[in-house]
């Protein structure tokens, strides 16, 4: 375990080296018993990959009071620890409008794109993060096959819903922002539900399957979704 | 006398005028920035001169205030940017609490010295909140009015508010509180403790060398021209939790300053962090100002931010009684 000082307000507690489940488990289970703590003066614990960011108010907490009480707490042991939460099935429209890179990512891959949608429903990722926008998730791991550099040059416009592939990553993007990643699909799901009780649809550690839809799918969910959306 | 709400009708809206409070937490961990005021410190001094709460919401006014008339009597006070504002054509004092009277129009001129201005009214103004707080973030539409800047027509409510406190009417920041913007700063950092990812000359060259504010520089963060900071090669940075000053450095070195909007997570290494106590100034650059860093301690930056906390706290108490108004 390293700690890693950022500025005069925030620490970050390093948990290992890599992108691995059983680290990132920890990191979820970490930050949770974190959180449960209550500590007045924490106002944010942000897990990542391998480690988390832990957000003090400066005129409350110094450093090292802090870092002691986090070493008390100490880390789960990985035995402890539940390795995967909710599982979520998410609808995506693969290709076309939808997913402009679709072809791209095919031939890039040496694959046609009905292969490419194949191998990539046929994986359960684990949500490693949440972090660029509200409710994005970085999905991992990518098949081997599908790991594509992002575009040279990001669009300045992603739409909503829209599925990405970069390296060994997917993600989805919650809201309409610039992005780089290689677009092969879109989901009509809201991810970031900002009038909902509960505006996220994924955390940290749960799960995502893609399922593949089609066109009349994607609209009759759009038009469920905006009108559970309107719903007061 | 019976507590008021005042009615302001936004004549013009100015550059980029949002509603913020001091920021949206416990929500990072799922890629919600934090957002709020840049400049806490005169966030935070407007609601206290007109008798608020810290967290009561402002209006940030960038670059070129908005025009607003007032159809109820109103308390106000502008602090942070000197955007030239006059109340029906009288140049007003900023950091000042002062009475604005039922058909009265609030409007600013040129900039004269800081990049945002803050307009605190008695009783804060009034918004949803969202996710605990009325801050705008406008990239997700969260906060505020609707998620977005002000527009010319809207309807503002301030929250209500004691009219017969008058003996807040004249109060000001003391002078030796009042902080001076300048085009040219120096922002004290904390450097990051990895060497890794960095060549050695880098944090010599960010610590030797003067940068320029971008024009691509919004609320997210400030885009750095200067001296690029090399990177070393060999060590991929996986991404992390960022704080607000962040200095991130992407593969052609140009640092990008992280600000009040900035990504939860980052996938750039950072060099250094500005203190906390300096992220005011940092907020009133504008495009073109330039900066310099000099390394400070973690210790040293948490009893700067302390000792400024407690001169404001004898000067300006804090409002914690009257939650009415929030």
């Amino acid at each position: 375990m390293r700690l890693i000082p950022l500025g005069d307000s925030a620490v970050t507690v390093e948990l290992g080296e890599a992108i691995d489940p059983d680290v990132n488990a920890l990191v979820v289970a970490y930050a949770n018993r974190i959180i449960e703590q209550g500590w007045n003066g924490i106002v944010d614990v942000v897990p990542t990959y391998r480690s988390i960011t832990v957000h003090y108010d400066p005129i409350q907490w110094d450093l090292t009071a802090l870092t002691d009480r986090l070493l008390i707490l100490s880390c789960p042991h990985p035995h402890e620890v539940e390795s995967q939460g909710a599982l979520h099935k998410i609808p995506v429209l693969y290709g076309g409008d939808s997913g402009p890179d679709l072809e791209g990512v095919a031939s890039f891959a040496g694959l046609k794109p009905s292969e490419v949608i194949a191998l990539h429903t046929s994986v359960c990722y684990r949500v490693y993060m949440l972090g660029f926008t509200p409710g994005f998730p970085y999905l991992g791991l990518l098949p081997e096959q599908l790991a594509i550099p992002r575009l040279q040059t990001p669009r300045p416009r992603v739409p909503p819903g829209s599925v990405g592939l970069a390296d060994r990553q997917t993600g989805i993007y919650p809201i309409a922002t610039p992005g780089g990643w290689r677009l092969i699909g879109r989901t009509p799901i809201p991810l970031y539900h900002r009038t909902g009780l509960d505006p996220f649809l994924l955390k940290p550690g749960d799960r995502v399957r893609f399922r593949p839809i089609d066109q009349n799918e994607f609209e009759r969910l759009s038009r469920e979704m905006a009108h559970g959306h309107d719903r007061p | 006398m019976k507590p008021k709400r005042a009615e302001i009708d936004v004549v013009k809206p100015g550059w980029l005028t949002t509603v913020q409070d001091l920021g949206r937490h416990g929500y990072q961990r799922y890629g919600m920035p934090v957002s709020g005021a840049m400049d806490r410190f005169a966030a935070i001094v407007g609601n206290r001169l007109v008798g608020n709460p810290d967290g009561a919401a402002v209006l940030e006014c960038t670059l070129k205030g908005p025009e607003l008339f007032f159809r109820d009597d109103a308390r106000l006070a502008v602090t942070g940017a000197d955007l030239s504002p006059t109340l029906d054509g009288n140049d007003i004092p900023l950091w000042e609490c002062l009475n604005v009277r039922r058909g009265g129009r609030l409007r600013f001129g040129m900039r004269r010295v800081g990049f945002r201005c803050y307009l605190a009214i008695a009783g804060g103004f009034d918004a949803p909140t969202a996710l605990g707080s009325r801050s705008t973030h406008c990239p997700s539409q969260t906060g505020g009015l609707d998620g977005r800047p002000l527009r010319a027509g809207d309807l503002l409510f301030g929250g209500s508010f004691d009219g017969g406190a008058e003996q807040l009417v004249g109060r000001r920041l003391p002078d030796r509180l009042l902080p001076r913007y300048d085009r040219s700063i120096i922002l004290r950092v904390v450097l990051d403790s990895r060497r890794e990812f960095f060549q050695d000359a880098a944090v010599s060259t960010l610590l030797r060398s003067v940068y320029t504010v971008a024009p691509q520089s919004d609320r997210m963060g400030y885009r750095l021209i200067g001296p690029p900071l090399p990177r070393a090669g060999a060590h991929h940075f996986i991404s992390e939790g960022t704080v607000t000053g962040t200095l991130q450095v992407p593969a052609d070195g140009q640092p990008i300053l992280l600000m009040a909007d900035r990504q939860t997570t980052g996938g750039y290494p950072p060099i250094a962090a500005v203190i906390s106590v300096d992220l005011p100034s940092a907020a009133q650059l504008g495009p073109g100002d330039t900066v310099r860093f000099v390394s400070c301690s973690i210790v040293e930056a948490q009893a700067l931010l302390r000792t400024r906390h407690h001169l404001l706290d004898a000067a300006l108490p804090p409002i914690t009684v009257n939650r009415r108004s929030l």
